[in-house]
């Protein structure tokens, strides 16, 4: 009784007036808990489109779709479903860091050592403890929980920039123990190729690519239920809860410390998760999946796609990873050859590039994409609560 | 004996190094509350700008030496500057987005910095005396150990003299403290932003020249590589304390050398474990405002 | 009424928040050119955060005017070159900074008075060169008064000066802001309603953010039954301090940040 009376609470807390003002941002969470305010046909609306863009997922490998300027071919060829996959995989580590920093408002930057925990130690499992796959996942998967949990439990001892300087460090001492390649266990700067000796046939070669994107589009279903999950539970409340006002929810006889850790060991074993995917997917693994730029590039996609929003972490991910694909593709085009130096270093940069779309973003877009979309969709429907997603952000350092 | 003194002198070069990036990010966070994800490429410019005026003028001379390091602290203070001015300011007091926008920086202008010099390591050499070696108790230092050492205590002077002894320097102190009672006694402490942001990005582009001939080599990432031990060095000295960042440069660098060589290599880890250690016993580092 | 009498200071419909939070709701009140103003309440209803609304240093809405010019779009540096004196609440001297660079860094006129406030605090002088962070809590309100009165203000803002301070010292600081009050208005907030009596003509008092009486102090506190309601403790009561509980305070939005 006493407890239910705490959990309304600690709900109540999360709906401070910060909370309030961006739910009346469709932005904030569109389709997501924002359409428990929203008229119900809204958000039947919404589930329809969502069943809709699954089931379009589901079927692209047995369509003849071609997206030129997007994708390298059409998309049964394996050549696009290798894109499409990586970009879905993208999407659910993106929404993995989501549960992290947007929702719980914990700045990591050291997310990609448990992306790494997952790519590495299932391609170790297979090739060195000769491991059948489905142990070698559950094997994986603990190794990810207990990383997350204890890494978690001492980062989370300090907060704001101290606590991102620890999980930066101990993911750079991640890094560094992989590029010794201790014992030619993970292969240095090289990286480890998956040993494919114990994979099912259907995960392995380029002919089969089809399987590994229904994998990843799984993956990301997995992740975006997860994650919804938690987001509309209580515990996702009493998160969001501390990232507005740790002092409240510590009032109502709940304890932070707890609940930061446990969004930092999901969103842990979720990038365990995705990694181990992306090992089959990529057919290895590269010492730059546990590099401070991979962490900081997750940030720059949860960031545009619109940081507090689920939707937004997808569309960001995905949106980065056609983006840097297509252009690497730009950067060896002839055309760019030919411009004078000045026009031809930057755009032959990918990283360049987007870097400065990020900047631009953060500077005249607050919100990201979802931040934008959800300003003209309340525009169109004459809503005058004046939406500002910026103010999720403040209180996060 | 002589392995000691190799590389406790090695280490307190690397101090050095540490420091010159670690005090524009201690200071700068202290004033503003802004992690610098971009001063990694303040140092990087600083870097090759040294390079492309030795490479002109002739590196062996002791004269371009002097204007390699000039221009290396005056393009990393522009540098720094600017982005203070075009990026940083236009998002005054929302410290997150202040933080990404360092981070885009960061990123997009490693990659510039790629496409106009390549990925590889250009590798360099400076006037006679610095490549060659003293010896001190039988050890055989090279000499660029010692210009690194002395050029940093040259950066801490000037830097206590600045914040000692002028009426900016007065405000900066007073802004790390407590910066909202500073504009309520009706000082727009904006200005000192700029500036503190100025000093840090020329220490880090004179770091970047004293970097590439204590490496031997610039590159794109050079920045980069000694700013994630910045970062701990400026969190285990406490952010905001000028002095912690020197006392923190010295004792990670120190442990980092002491513990590659005598401990097979495991500079890097000690350094992190040492971080783990000082946040869990003292949250705000060894001098940093109380948490 | 003539200029003469026009208040120094109008907040009208003003609201301020803290981290998303509604501190100060719609509130409106003048304080006029001369004496002392006292802005009165329990603990925690948004005296500090009127303060600091007014001075902008937290996000606020409405309207304030200054000697009827409108400051409440500015920044707080230039609300406060306008004239505005501030003393915050726990002092908030730089304890890592000299007794005299405390008092330099607050010089902002060409001709600070110099003289006058070392006529008004001797203590100080002899300890110029003393880290103001080992002062005692007198000796720090000291030069955070002092901070204040170096310059020719228009208004002072003074917030609880005589918090937590020996009842010596309490009356040191009541006799320089009697002093002060000669030559400029004084926005006070006060706990110790010894001290209110003593100094102040008019008062505000404010309730869960907003403004509940307005009035002449004296005769707010010569009502038992008004001051009892109002501020939850007796006129003439010699304790200076009503406790809160202490969750309550913990509770509350205008916890100290």
């Amino acid at each position: 009784m006493r407890e239910n009376e705490m959990v309304r609470d600690a709900e109540h807390g999360a709906q401070s007036p910060v909370r309030r003002e961006s739910e009346q941002s469709p932005a904030a969470s569109p389709g997501g808990d924002g359409g428990r305010a929203a008229p119900s046909a809204r958000t039947l609306t919404t589930w329809v489109a969502g069943a809709a863009l699954v089931v379009l997922l589901a079927v692209l490998p047995l369509l003849n779709l071609s997206l030129p300027g997007i994708l390298p071919g059409p998309t049964y060829t394996p050549g696009a479903l290798q894109v499409l996959a990586f970009a879905l995989l993208t999407a659910a580590l993106a929404l993995s860091y989501h549960l992290l920093f947007g929702v719980s408002g914990l700045l990591s930057f050291g997310h990609a050592l448990y992306f790494a925990a997952g790519a590495y130690g299932l391609a170790i499992l297979l090739d060195r403890a000769q491991m059948g796959l489905l142990p070698a996942i559950g094997v994986t998967l603990v190794i990810g929980l207990v990383l997350a949990a204890l890494t978690g439990a001492v980062s989370l001892r300090v907060t704001g920039i101290s606590f991102a300087m620890v999980t930066l460090a101990f993911a750079q001492a991640g890094s560094v123990i992989v590029r010794r390649n201790p014992d030619r266990l993970t292969g240095g700067e090289e990286g480890l190729a998956l040993n494919t000796d114990r994979l099912p046939e259907l995960l392995v070669g380029v002919v089969n690519t089809k399987y590994l994107y229904w994998v990843a589009l799984v993956v990301l279903l997995l992740v975006y239920a997860v994650v919804a999950w938690i987001e509309h539970s209580r515990a996702g409340h009493l998160m969001a809860a501390t990232r507005e006002n740790e002092l409240r929810v510590r009032v109502i006889g709940q304890r932070p410390y707890v609940i930061k850790l446990i969004a930092f060991v999901v969103a842990g074993v979720l990038a365990t998760v995705v990694g181990m995917a992306n090992l089959l997917l990529q057919s290895g693994a590269v010492p730059r999946a546990i590099s401070t730029d991979f962490t900081l590039t997750l940030l720059v996609m949860v960031v545009l796609g619109g940081v507090g929003s689920r939707w937004g972490a997808i569309v960001g991910g995905v949106l980065y990873t056609l983006l840097d694909q297509r252009l690497n593709a730009l950067a060896s085009s002839a055309w760019i050859e030919e411009l004078p130096s000045v026009l031809r270093i930057p755009l032959s940069e990918p990283l360049f590039l987007l870097g400065t779309l990020f900047i631009l973003v953060v500077l005249f877009l607050p919100g990201g994409i979802a931040g934008a979309v959800g300003r003209v969709d309340a525009r169109n429907r004459r809503r005058t609560g004046k939406a500002d997603p910026r103010t999720l952000l403040e209180e996060v350092v | 004996m002589s392995t000691v003194v190799l590389l406790a002198i090695t280490g307190l070069g690397l101090g050095a190094l540490y420091f010159l990036v670690a005090s524009g990010l201690s200071l700068i966070y202290g004033l503003m509350g802004v992690l610098n994800f971009a001063h990694g490429s303040f140092l990087t410019l600083g870097a090759f700008a040294g390079w492309e005026i030795a490479r002109r003028t002739g590196a062996d001379s002791w004269v371009t030496f002097l204007l390699s390091l000039v221009l290396g602290a005056a393009v990393g203070a522009v540098m720094a500057a600017l982005t203070e001015f075009l990026l940083v300011r236009r998002l005054y007091e929302r410290h997150i987005e202040q933080v990404l926008v360092t981070v885009g920086l960061g990123l997009a202008t490693v990659a510039l910095f790629e496409g106009i010099w390549g990925t590889d390591p250009v590798f360099i050499t400076g006037p006679a005396w610095l490549e060659q070696t003293t010896s001190i108790a039988g050890a055989r230092i090279p000499n660029d150990r010692f210009m690194v050492i002395f050029v940093a205590v040259l950066v801490l002077l000037a830097i206590v003299a600045f914040l000692k002894f002028t009426r900016f320097g007065l405000i900066i102190r007073a802004g790390v403290e407590n910066r909202s009672m500073v504009t309520a006694l009706g000082i727009d402490v904006r200005k000192a932003f700029t500036l503190v942001f100025a000093v840090g990005g020329a220490a880090a582009g004179l770091g970047g020249v004293l970097a590439s001939h204590f490496f031997g080599y610039v590159s794109p990432l050079l920045g980069g590589s000694l700013l994630i031990f910045a970062f701990i060095v400026t969190v285990i000295g406490g952010l905001g304390s000028l002095t912690g960042a020197a006392i923190a440069s010295v004792a990670v660098a120190l442990l980092q050398q002491f513990a590659n060589f005598y401990a097979g290599g495991t500079g890097d880890l000690a350094v992190v474990l040492a971080l783990a250690v000082v946040l869990l016993t003292r949250p705000s580092g060894l001098l940093g405002k109380k948490a | 009424m003539s200029a003469l009498h026009a208040p120094i200071l109008t907040v009208s419909t003003l609201s301020a928040r803290i981290a998303g939070q509604q501190v100060v709701e719609d509130i409106s009140f003048q304080v006029p050119s001369l004496g002392v103003t006292a802005l009165l309440g329990r603990n925690g209803v948004g005296k500090t955060s009127t303060i600091k609304a007014i001075l902008g240093l937290i996000e606020r809405s409405g309207e304030v005017t200054l000697a009827g010019e409108r400051i409440d779009g500015e920044p707080t540096h230039k609300i406060v070159t306008r004239g505005v004196g501030y003393v915050p609440e726990d002092r908030e001297v730089f304890a890592s900074l000299t007794v005299a660079e405390n008092l330099r860094l607050a010089e902002r006129d060409d001709n600070p008075r110099r003289e006058l406030v070392e006529k008004l605090f001797p203590d100080l002088v002899a300890r110029s060169a003393q880290l103001a962070g080992t002062l005692s809590g007198g000796q720090q309100q000291m030069v955070s008064l002092a901070r204040a009165l170096l310059n020719d203000n228009e208004l002072l803002l003074v917030d609880e000066p005589t918090k937590g301070l020996a009842p010596k010292i309490v009356a040191e600081v009541a006799e320089t802001l009697e002093e002060a009050a000669r030559t400029v208005p004084i926005l006070l907030v006060e706990q110790n309603l010894q001290v209110v009596r003593r100094l102040a003509a008019g008062a505000v008092v404010l309730a869960g953010g907003r403004v509940v009486h307005t009035g002449s102090a004296q005769a707010l506190l010569a009502d038992e039954e008004l001051t009892k309601r109002l501020l939850g403790v007796h006129g003439g009561d010699d304790s200076n301090q009503p406790a809160p509980a202490p969750h309550a305070s913990a509770l509350n939005p205008e916890v100290r940040q």
